[in-house]
């Protein structure tokens, strides 16, 4: 069981979305990496940073970073939202493209790029309900 | 979650509203037809007594490009209007509003975002007049516009592009001529079916659904048959504005999938898309789901189609659908459209890959997967029943 937002938790994402055929398919023209923020609240105490690069179907880095060490990396693609909103999306309670069209998960970075990506964006998802997760509630 | 909707004036001439509003300068975004049809004088005329400056931009094209939509957002700049009027169908209110949000925030069309408020009523402010009964874009915040280098329709919005002002006065669609009125009228009915049984759909949005589905069944061959109906005509347009309440809250579902696959490659007219490919998304969803299936059921209810269990009103609904459209002569088949048998199955791996990346196809109560889509669009062409 791995910590959301962690490097932990990162890591065996990143080890889930190199493992999926389907992301690897789905995914194979992708260029773009993201900062993936949870905002305070509750447990969480400060904004946390999870840097995800991922390309051509493969996830080649993460890290995990501070708001005091966000300059470290310029990601393409910057998706934010509260830790209740990030488990929505793990949970599949609501679909990522939902979340972004309402709000609850702030996009930053061309929108018209993710939206010729859904299907990829559906798999990472899936990706990420194979990681046994806590979260920081 | 939320739920939007315009100021909406409805009736035998609204367009008078046009008298009453505030303003120095109105960017009418239409296209030559329209213009050359009189309505854009109509609603300039209409302008006059509120003593607002009109500029007209008539250079929308079926299936918009992003190349139009910052032409028209480079003469806006230049005029510096405080209202945007979107005249026509989908495609000219789609052009105003993301023209719009070009002007006001200094950006290209793909940088909006649902996600960033750009303040674009401090700029100016959004009024949509539909001159087809079928788009519903006056209702929704949605944009569909068209990425030429890649022949592939692209999905755009904010929430901000949800007009402040629809307005439906039935003389502005009374000229639709029947092949028109019938293709837009199944786009609507498609928005309409599937805002209500997406995943995304609301108890806000059910309603505006059903009583569109209802409207649909009892006026669309009514008004392909005599256009000169104008309870029919009034009907129909009410109808597809609430149907894209339905969806513009709710979300569409596969048959926009396919529809907009279908017409990024082929330029198929987007209304004879989506009523093409309904059926044939219907059957597959419900042969898979079990609360679509029950959805599905309460509208065939609901509209008096049939009684009885679940498994037979869903059928007798698809069945109804497809009725209607050999009612109004809509192409059952995509060989009906004369798209040649080795062209489109030469395109299916670009069919499949713009169809399962729409939003569109992750929010049905069933999703398929490359194969099923791939499934779908050879049924569709010769005219199969989905029956996996």
């Amino acid at each position: 069981m791995a910590l959301f937002g962690t490097l932990e938790w990162a890591t065996a994402f990143m080890e889930a979305v190199n493992a999926s055929k389907a992301y690897e398919e789905a995914a194979k023209t992708w260029e773009g990496d993201f900062y993936f923020i949870i905002e305070p609240g509750g447990a969480v105490k400060e904004l946390g940073y999870t840097y995800v690069d991922l390309w051509h179907g493969k996830c080649r880095k993460v890290d995990v970073v501070t708001d005091a060490t966000k300059d470290k990396y310029k990601p393409e693609f910057v998706l934010q939202a509260n830790v209740g909103t990030w488990r929505k999306v793990a949970e599949k309670k609501i679909d990522s493209i939902q979340a972004i069209v309402t709000r609850q998960l702030k996009l930053t970075g061309n929108m018209g790029k993710v939206m010729r990506a859904v299907k990829a964006a559906q798999e990472l998802v899936n990706c990420v309900t194979r990681v046994k997760t806590e979260y920081p509630e | 979650m939320f739920f939007g909707v315009p100021f909406t004036v409805f009736g035998d001439d609204s367009l008078q509203y046009l008298n009453t509003i505030k303003g120095k300068r109105a960017f009418i975004v239409t296209d030559a037809t329209i213009a050359k049809l009189g309505l854009a004088e109509l609603v300039v005329n209409e302008l006059k007594p509120a003593n607002i400056e009109c500029k007209i931009f008539d250079g929308v094209e079926p299936d918009p490009s992003i190349k139009t939509v910052e032409k028209a957002a480079a003469i806006a700049k230049d005029f510096k209007p405080d209202w945007f009027i979107g005249l026509g169908g989908g495609s000219s209110m789609d052009a105003c509003k993301s023209s719009l949000v070009c002007y006001a925030a200094g950006i290209g069309p793909l940088d909006m975002s649902p996600s960033d408020f750009f303040d674009i009523r401090a700029k100016a402010r959004l009024l949509c007049i539909p001159t087809t009964s079928g788009t519903g874009s006056e209702a929704t915040w949605a944009i569909v516009l068209t990425d030429t280098e890649q022949n592939r329709k692209v999905a755009l919005g904010s929430y901000e592009t949800l007009p402040d002002v629809a307005i439906l006065d039935p003389r502005m669609v009374m000229s639709m001529p029947p092949h028109v009125t019938g293709s837009t009228g199944m786009d609507a009915l498609t928005h309409a079916i599937e805002g209500y049984t997406t995943t995304w759909r609301t108890p806000f949005t059910d309603g505006p659904g059903l009583a569109a589905i209802k409207l649909i069944f009892e006026n669309l061959k009514k008004a392909v048959d005599n256009g000169k109906d104008a309870e029919a005509r009034k009907s129909m347009m009410y109808a597809a504005s609430q149907a894209g309440t339905c969806f513009g809250n709710g979300m569409a579902g596969l048959a926009h999938s396919c529809g907009h696959a279908l017409g990024g490659i082929f330029h198929t007219p987007h209304g004879v898309a989506m009523g093409l490919y309904l059926p044939y998304t219907m059957e597959f969803v419900a042969n898979g789901s079990e609360e679509t299936l029950q959805r599905f059921a309460e509208i065939a209810r609901f509209c008096g189609i049939a009684q009885g269990s679940d498994k037979e009103c869903s059928k007798a609904l698809i069945a109804a659908v497809r009725k209607l459209m050999k009612d109004i002569g809509q192409s059952p088949t995509v060989k009906d459209l004369k798209i040649d048998k080795d062209k489109y199955l030469k395109a299916m791996p670009g069919l499949v890959d713009r169809a399962v990346n729409e939003a569109m196809s992750i929010a049905v109560t069933r999703v398929p997967d490359n194969e099923d889509l791939q499934k779908i669009f050879v049924c569709a062409y010769d005219g199969k029943p989905v029956d996996f």
